[in-house]
């Protein structure tokens, strides 16, 4: 199996794509994101354990837009948002080209040891350490490291607790909020040109950190991610205030599996879960 | 001195084709419902934003309504279908986070079911009125947080 420089090279030079998104090492056990260009710039790139971003939020922006055709270094749950992305109609297949990374987990965060009790909650159900869709692949998959899920146990304990026990438990986690929208600057499918809080007439969400727009910030955020939501949890890595995010997102993404069997970023060609319909959908709550 | 008794408020979103001309329907009729409720008119259920709701709790709303053309009878084809599927999906946030779900009333009514319309609101009322004000969201209100 080819390693990523050469991958990256050969796409550069025989003009197949204009840049490659990818990693570059940062400082120790970091990685930052890189765009390069030409195949010098390409042998920067590298594959490690700390390959946390999520590069798929660049391919809708403007300034990788300029570049036509790209190539994106992706693990499966990157991949998983390039193809939501497709079949949101965001970006072509044609013009983005995956060099998909077999992966074998990844950290919570940058800076620590990869092991057992760091390991990000996303890796632990993965289905996707071999990526599902890609056009050059490379990396090797090593076994995982074993950990429980706490993450699902939280949201068990949840939704064991009552109306006002979940009430209490998410205002004390919203009331951390600053309203930085790193959430949302994280996110690959946080792709608004203007956002529903950005719109001051009428203003929907209330932009000071204070309890309500906290509450409704992170309701509708949430909402606006129901069913479409892919679970790489950058949002929650990005949180600032520790706001556990992917309790909210993973818990609808179980919802979207449970009421209608489908999972967001699996396959191109279906139709989004809110952008389209049945007509056997359940109505038993509807008088 | 007598005690005042709770008149919930309560927002309606309804859509112009069917459940607004129910309602007419039941005004013409000279059909009584209660009064608690406050209708706002849209093209169709389809339109109904939750970010609606949210806004109606926000600002102290006990109870919202909401309504439109049965399945099938959209006038614009597939609006209320999309908006059936979008309701399953928000209903399961607002449980999740702790907002009672009853105190959002989903239903069909079309133009013709005047009488369904007064028993939807008669029976919603009274269920609210049961239930009590609806404090906790609208108490959010200003109390700033920045303390880190």
């Amino acid at each position: 199996m080819d390693d990523i420089k050469t991958i990256a090279k050969e796409l550069l030079s025989s003009g197949k794509v204009n840049a490659v998104i990818g990693y570059v090492n940062g400082t120790d056990k970091r990685t930052k994101p890189y765009i390069a260009t030409t195949p010098e710039e390409a042998d920067k790139l590298v594959i490690n354990d700390y390959i946390l971003n999520n590069l798929a939020v660049y391919l809708t922006r403007k300034e990788v837009e300029k570049y036509g055709k790209v190539a994106i270094v992706a693990k499966g749950c990157d991949i998983k948002s390039i193809v939501a992305l497709i079949q949101e109609s965001q970006i072509k297949r044609e013009n983005v080209h995956i060099i998909g990374v077999n992966c074998s987990g990844v950290p919570k965060d940058f800076g620590i040891e990869f092991n057992a009790e760091t390991i990000s909650a996303k890796c632990l159900n993965c289905q996707v350490r071999t990526p599902h869709i890609y056009d050059s692949l490379t990396g090797e998959a090593k076994d995982l490291p074993k950990a429980d899920d706490n993450n699902l146990k939280t949201i068990r304990k949840v939704e064991a607790m009552t109306a006002e026990e979940k009430w209490d438990f998410f205002e004390e986690e919203f009331n951390k909020c600053i309203k930085c929208y790193a959430c949302r600057q994280a996110c690959p499918l946080c792709y608004c040109e203007r956002c529903i809080v950005d719109k001051s007439v009428p203003r929907w969400i209330e932009r000071s950190a204070h309890k309500r727009g906290n509450f409704s910030w992170n309701l509708i955020r949430a909402f606006h991610l129901s069913g479409r939501c892919i679970g790489c949890n950058e949002c929650e890595r990005a949180c600032p205030m520790d706001i556990p995010l992917s309790l909210l997102n993973r818990k609808m993404g179980m919802t979207a599996k449970e009421e209608f069997n489908y999972t967001p970023g699996m396959d191109i060609n279906t139709p989004t879960l809110v952008g389209s319909y049945d007509l056997k959908d359940n109505e038993d709550f509807i008088e | 001195m007598e005690t005042k008794k709770f008149e919930p408020k309560i927002i309606a979103f309804v859509c112009n084709w069917c459940t607004y001309t129910g309602a007419d329907l039941a005004g013409t009729s000279r059909m009584k419902y209660q009064p608690n409720i406050r209708m706002i008119k849209l093209p169709c259920t389809g339109r109904i934003d939750p970010v609606f709701i949210i806004k109606a709790f926000e600002r102290g709303a006990d109870g919202v309504l909401v309504s439109g053309c049965h399945p099938g009878d959209c006038h614009y084809n597939a609006g209320n279908f999309h908006a059936r599927r979008r309701w399953i999906m928000f209903n399961k946030l607002l449980d999740f986070l702790g907002i009672d779900e009853s105190r959002i009333h989903f239903s069909w009514v079309s133009a013709s079911e005047g009488k369904k319309f007064v028993d939807v609101v008669n029976g919603f009322v009274n269920k609210v009125k049961a239930k009590g004000p609806f404090e906790k969201y609208a108490k959010l209100n200003k109390e700033y947080v920045i303390n880190g």
